[in-house]
């Protein structure tokens, strides 16, 4: 675009008073060769008027000085053509400096506010979105249970063809089994009778659903869009089923023949299957497994006739009748442990009392025992809890389960810590183990798909197999866009549950597709129209982004050069962080960009007082948190120079260099928690950054400089009171050090 | 994001309440392509959340993710954002509703820059609800620290109409003389996402809320926490801001109970969870009594109980609280049996913490609506009516199983503009 450009400067909420409005103009329109005016309040009628008279006259650059970019969005929507800038005067200029700040400091943080916002639009074009060729918005559903079904129908009843496989020769899951289900509506005190087989009849009979049954998905290819699936009949191998990932170091041993190779006999993941087919999003709704609860010895499952799991019983309450006195053990771990069976949520505890209702239905003096540490009848369960609690043929007590043996009875539980008396023994004809749900996710890729990264989700270790999401607000995002999961392989959960889980599963890969086909990102960063572009001539084929990229985006061409799949990618950036040789950036975001502005802080050589410390800040948590501390009117150190990024993990090292050799005298990142407990939107761009920065401080020391001028903190965004010390606690540290001793040169 | 005004489009959605399970109803179907209106009573959005300190099992500010929904709204002109703004009456059927709503006035309008100015001249207070009326502000305010949209409203009630703050303000942004706007919107399908609110403690006349100071709510323990909360995050006894000593809490107050809410409220074992770390934080000694009936922490949640069970100044004990008597240091007693020693309990405490439960907060409201209310006063999902329910209008739930079921309303939404 021929850009005309034209910069502005509020001086409205206190930057008026803060700041030299007529030495800032005259700075910039003489020192940066852009006309700058200024107003009393651009965000007002007049003001925005006063803009857009300019915009007639063919002004499409626009800076504007005031408040920070997070407020005041629609006041400076000038359209998707004009490019618009936003220096931070305000938040963090005017307002975190008080009234005894050095006039002379504030001016110069205001002019560098400017002078980077500037350049910022100076090395900035209009974002051109992504758009494929051609694409196709069918869904993959993976598992016909109850989460598979309801995704099926669901996305189906919004306009959109499914294909939903199941590798059993029939639709319906575990659900099939069940004798009765439990309540889904008030009073919700009577079990209901199954309604899987009205489920598997309206996905059968839906014109827009195509069912394949004993059939599996041996791999995904592609990327949301152009996702490219083949099929193979369920049980087999085949040699389309997806490659594990296989690390140097082991591809060695597999190729010196000390390792067995895990993909002999399967193609590489990046060969195409002709004859796949084609699918825009994924639902993966494979359910889970019952636990082996063997391991429990003193329960005796496995050495002791009559000890089954719920699964089993289950099973026998809709063959037939179940023997008259039952107890239900919901705790393996005696006196020393009271939590539930592992992968439990609280499903077993609806489950033991469904199964004392069968105890009761089939037996006319039937006696059931719910032996429990901690009863898990969450929202409207309790209802169905207490109904239970009425009938005098269900005995329901707190109790550490200490061994089950055979005796004269049958079986003879003992037990501690019960709400009768302290030791109590009981006999009774069978015993119920509330054994859990595996995800299906916890032992095998499941997904099956054909990146370079590996053919399962990440990070499952965090989640103990499921395929969740560590995002409380945002439970569909994992780092795999475009497949969404949802039912038993996320967490165990009743039908219900499930049902809303599917359902929001099918909406989400429904949003992936339409917004691939609008050329935009989804979350987090919702409707953004910029991609990462890459200067392949350039490449040395390093793969730092391909094997950094949180979402595994990029795979290899048949050369060995990263391939990107844009629809797979979140735009975080940090794969721009990545490369050492600056190939990749965005239309709005890139290498030069961010080093232009940093080039364009003044640096005094010539003041030991007037040191220049760099902040890369989140743009999520930390620049907010920033904004809070001024809107509190928090004192922020004036030598601190502030740049947003999309997320640590996109700080590419040159810009610490850029800002070193510029110098500089220290460069602070600031960015979100990370570890297992992580608060990063992209999962591991603020890892990432840290690792990065750690090596860089051993660069610098060859240098001569000392590595703590480079540093790395963890913020939140609450943390408006602690940034001020956090940023001060740094400062006080380079001043310690002293000047960047290549200052000036 | 765009304001008010404008024709209806066709197949539009209105989301009443525009908290986590609001935002994501409107926002989730916004980005598949509808149309939304999403409406809210406060002057800010983010509801419930908003209030909280942070979430369970990570610890983290829900700020944080609303910071994400705030910057999705604003940069998706399919969402237009009400405040202030509630029903006043609903006709026609699913896939044609014609809605009427009312705006009250905030007093102060779009030109407000969030200065501050009118702050410092402001003559009078008003207690702040969003704190609990633990603390007061001006009557002209900002909702909270990280209000959406970032633009101060002033108490009618509170407000002598002095004109200090016209004065005052060099953005003409105050209109002391605004009116109530009416206005008409057809929408194919409503989706309720009115959230809840803390069960009121005065019902449970043997827990003495209103007799001592020392005896709290959980939501008002999480404003006690919270950085820019009354007490800028410190954990002091309401009255006199001692720093209390021990801590008691009292699960299942007013659920689980038939005279109270029959329903769990599913959240408050992991809220009581969750602020056990906030007082370890602040107390690492202090001890902490925790009276339960069960300790309801399911599935992932397991992990996080366990780490808390280990700590030996936090004694878990089954058992329902009986009564709380006020004493004359400030201090109050909790009266409780033990269920499995049988031993009687009288535990004296600095601060007892009521894990109040939720309360739907729409129930009235949406059955004079034509929505369907169940006999908990929970808003059933009608998709043939296309009215929808989601969040803990629909159940007592969790951040994690609102915001699936508020995704799961959004693609009932999206079905519903079909029509």
């Amino acid at each position: 675009m021929d850009k005309k450009k034209q910069a502005y400067v509020c001086t409205g909420c206190g930057i008026g008073d803060a700041l030299d409005i007529e030495a800032l103009t005259g700075m910039i329109s003489s020192e940066m060769s852009v006309d700058c005016k200024s107003h009393a309040a651009l965000c007002s009628k007049d003001g925005r008027a006063f803009i857009e008279a300019d915009i007639k006259d063919g002004v499409n650059t626009i800076t504007i000085g005031a408040c920070s970019l997070r407020v005041m969005q629609d006041e400076f929507d000038f359209g998707e053509d004009k490019i618009v800038t936003r220096a931070n005067l305000r938040e963090q200029c005017a307002w975190c400096q008080g009234e005894d700040a050095d006039a002379e400091y504030v001016q110069e943080l205001g002019s560098d506010n400017m002078r980077m916002a500037v350049v910022k639009a100076d090395k900035q074009d209009l974002p051109e979105p992504y758009q494929l060729e051609k694409i196709t918005k069918d869904i993959l559903v993976m598992g016909g249970g109850i989460a598979g079904l309801t995704a099926a129908k669901e996305a189906a009843k919004a306009g959109y063809a499914v294909t939903l496989v199941e590798k059993a020769a029939a639709l319906g899951g575990k659900a099939l089994g069940w004798r009765k289900q439990f309540p889904t509506k008030a009073p919700w005190t009577d079990l209901q009778e199954p309604t899987i087989a009205d489920m598997v009849h309206s996905v059968e009979s839906d014109a827009n659903i195509t069912v394949k049954t004993e059939t599996e998905v041996a791999r995904i290819a592609g990327a949301p869009g152009v996702y490219k699936v083949t099929f193979k009949a369920a049980g087999t191998a085949s040699e389309w089923d997806a490659p594990a990932k296989v690390a140097v170091d082991e591809q060695d041993a597999i190729d010196k023949g000390d390792v067995e190779d895990p993909n002999a006999g399967k193609n590489p993941y990046m060969q195409e299957n002709p004859e796949a087919v084609d699918f825009g999003g994924v639902v993966l709704a494979t359910g889970w497994k019952p636990a082996d609860v063997s391991e429990y010895e003193h329960l005796g499952y496995g050495t002791l006739k009559n000890v089954v799991t719920n699964a089993e019983f289950e099973k026998l309450a809709k063959a037939g009748k179940v023997p008259a006195k039952v107890a239900f053990v919901q705790s393996p771990g005696g006196k020393d442990d009271d939590k539930d069976f592992p992968y439990c949520n609280s499903v077993t505890s609806m489950v033991a009392l469904k199964q004392a209702k069968y105890v009761r239905e089939d037996n006319p003096d039937g006696q059931a025992f719910i032996l429990y540490q901690h009863m898990r009848t969450p929202g409207h369960m309790e209802m169905f809890y207490k109904g239970i609690q009425d009938d005098d043929g269900i005995f329901l007590t707190k109790a550490a389960v200490t061994k089950v043996e055979e005796s004269d009875a049958g079986l003879t539980v003992s037990m501690q810590d019960t709400l009768l008396n302290d030791d109590v023994s009981l006999d009774v004809d069978m015993v119920v183990l509330a054994a859990g749900m595996i995800p299906t996710t916890k032992d095998e890729a499941t997904i099956n798909l054909a990146y370079r990264q590996g053919p399962a989700f990440l990070d499952l270790d965090l989640f103990e197999g499921y395929a969740d999401s560590h995002f409380i607000c945002f439970p569909y995002e994992t780092r795999r866009t475009g497949v969404y999961a949802c039912g038993g392989v996320r967490k165990a959960a009743n039908m219900e549950e499930t049902i809303d889980d599917a359902t929001g599963a099918a909406l989400k890969a429904i949003q992936c597709i339409e917004s691939v086909d609008h050329g935009v990102a989804v979350h987090p960063r919702s409707g953004d129209k910029t991609f990462p572009e890459f200067f392949f001539q350039r490449c040395t084929q390093c793969k730092r982004c391909t094997e950094e990229c949180p979402f595994g985006a990029l795979d290899d061409d048949e050369k060995g050069t990263p391939l990107p799949n844009p629809t797979r990618c979140r735009r975080c950036g940090t794969c721009m962080g990545a490369c050492p040789e600056r190939i990749i950036g965005f239309k709005d975001y890139n290498i030069d960009m961010i080093g232009s502005m940093i080039k364009a802080i003044e640096v005094p050589d010539d003041d030991e007082d007037k040191l220049r410390i760099l902040a890369l800040v989140c743009e999520n948590d930390a620049y907010p948190a920033l904004d809070m501390a001024g809107m509190r009117r928090n004192k922020i150190n004036n030598l601190v120079r502030v740049i947003p990024v999309r997320c640590l993990g996109s700080v590419n090292m040159v810009w610490i260099k850029d800002a070193m050799s510029s110098g500089m005298d220290g460069v602070i990142l600031l960015g979100c928690k990370y570890g297992d407990d992580y608060q990063c939107h992209f999962v591991k761009g603020s890892e990432i950054a840290s690792k990065r920065m750690e090596n860089i401080g051993e660069t610098l020391g060859t240098l001569g400089l000392e590595p703590e001028r480079c540093a790395t903190r963890q913020v939140a965004i609450t943390d408006y009171d602690k940034i001020p010390d956090i940023i001060n606690e740094f400062v006080e540290e380079i001043i310690e050090l002293g000047p960047n001793p290549f200052k000036g040169f | 994001m765009t304001d008010a005004g404008g024709a209806s489009p066709m197949g539009a959605v209105l989301v009443v309440g525009g908290g986590i399970s609001g935002m994501t109803v409107a926002l989730e179907a916004a980005e598949v392509g509808k149309d939304v209106f999403l409406i809210e009573k406060n002057p800010y959005m983010g509801g419930r959340v908003a209030q909280l300190n942070q979430y369970f099992p990570k610890l983290c500010p829900p700020s944080c993710g609303m910071e994400i929904n705030f910057k999705r709204i604003k940069n998706n002109r399919k969402v237009r954002m009400y405040t202030m703004t509630q029903i006043k009456s609903v006709t026609g059927d699913a896939g044609n509703y014609e809605v009427t709503l009312e705006t009250t006035p905030r007093l102060v309008n779009n030109n407000c820059t969030a200065c501050n100015d009118c702050v410092g001249v402001c003559p009078e207070e008003r207690d702040n609800d969003f704190n609990f009326n633990m603390d007061k502000t001006r009557a002209i305010y900002k909702p909270h620290e990280m209000a959406m949209p970032m633009k101060y409203v002033i108490d009618a009630k509170a407000c002598t109409k002095c004109g200090k703050c016209v004065e005052a303000c060099k953005y003409d942004a105050i209109d002391l003389d605004m009116a109530p706007k009416t206005f008409t919107l057809n929408v194919a399908s409503i989706a309720w996402s009115t959230g809840w609110n803390p069960y009121d403690p005065a019902k449970m006349d043997n827990l003495k809320f209103n007799e001592s100071d020392a005896i709290i709510t959980n939501m008002m323990m999480e404003r006690l926490a919270a950085p820019a909360g009354p007490t800028l995050g410190k954990i002091l006894r309401p009255g006199d801001n001692k720093e209390p000593q021990s801590f008691g809490f009292v699960q299942c107050a007013g659920s689980r109970d038939e005279n109270h809410l029959e329903y769990c409220s599913y959240v408050c074992c992991m809220a009581t969870m969750k602020q056990i770390t906030y007082i370890r934080e602040r107390y690492p000694e202090a001890p902490i009594y925790v009276f339960y009936i069960d300790l309801r922490t399911p599935g992932k949640y397991e992990n996080f109980r366990a780490k808390l069970m280990d700590d030996p100044n936090t004694h878990f004990i089954k058992g329902k609280v009986a009564d709380i008597v006020p004493e004359d240091d400030g201090s109050v007693t909790m009266v409780a049996e033990n269920a499995v020693t049988g031993e009687k309990i009288r535990q004296n405490v600095d601060l007892a913490v009521l894990a109040t439960g939720m309360e739907p907060a729409a129930q009235g409201l949406a059955a004079g609506f034509g929505a369907e209310v169940d006999s908990n006063g929970f808003i059933v999902s009608n998709e043939d009516k296309a009215i929808l329910s989601a969040g803990c209008a629909r159940k007592a739930s969790d951040v994690v199983t609102a915001t699936q079921n508020s995704t799961a309303a959004a693609l009932k939404a999206v079905q519903a503009s079909r029509r």
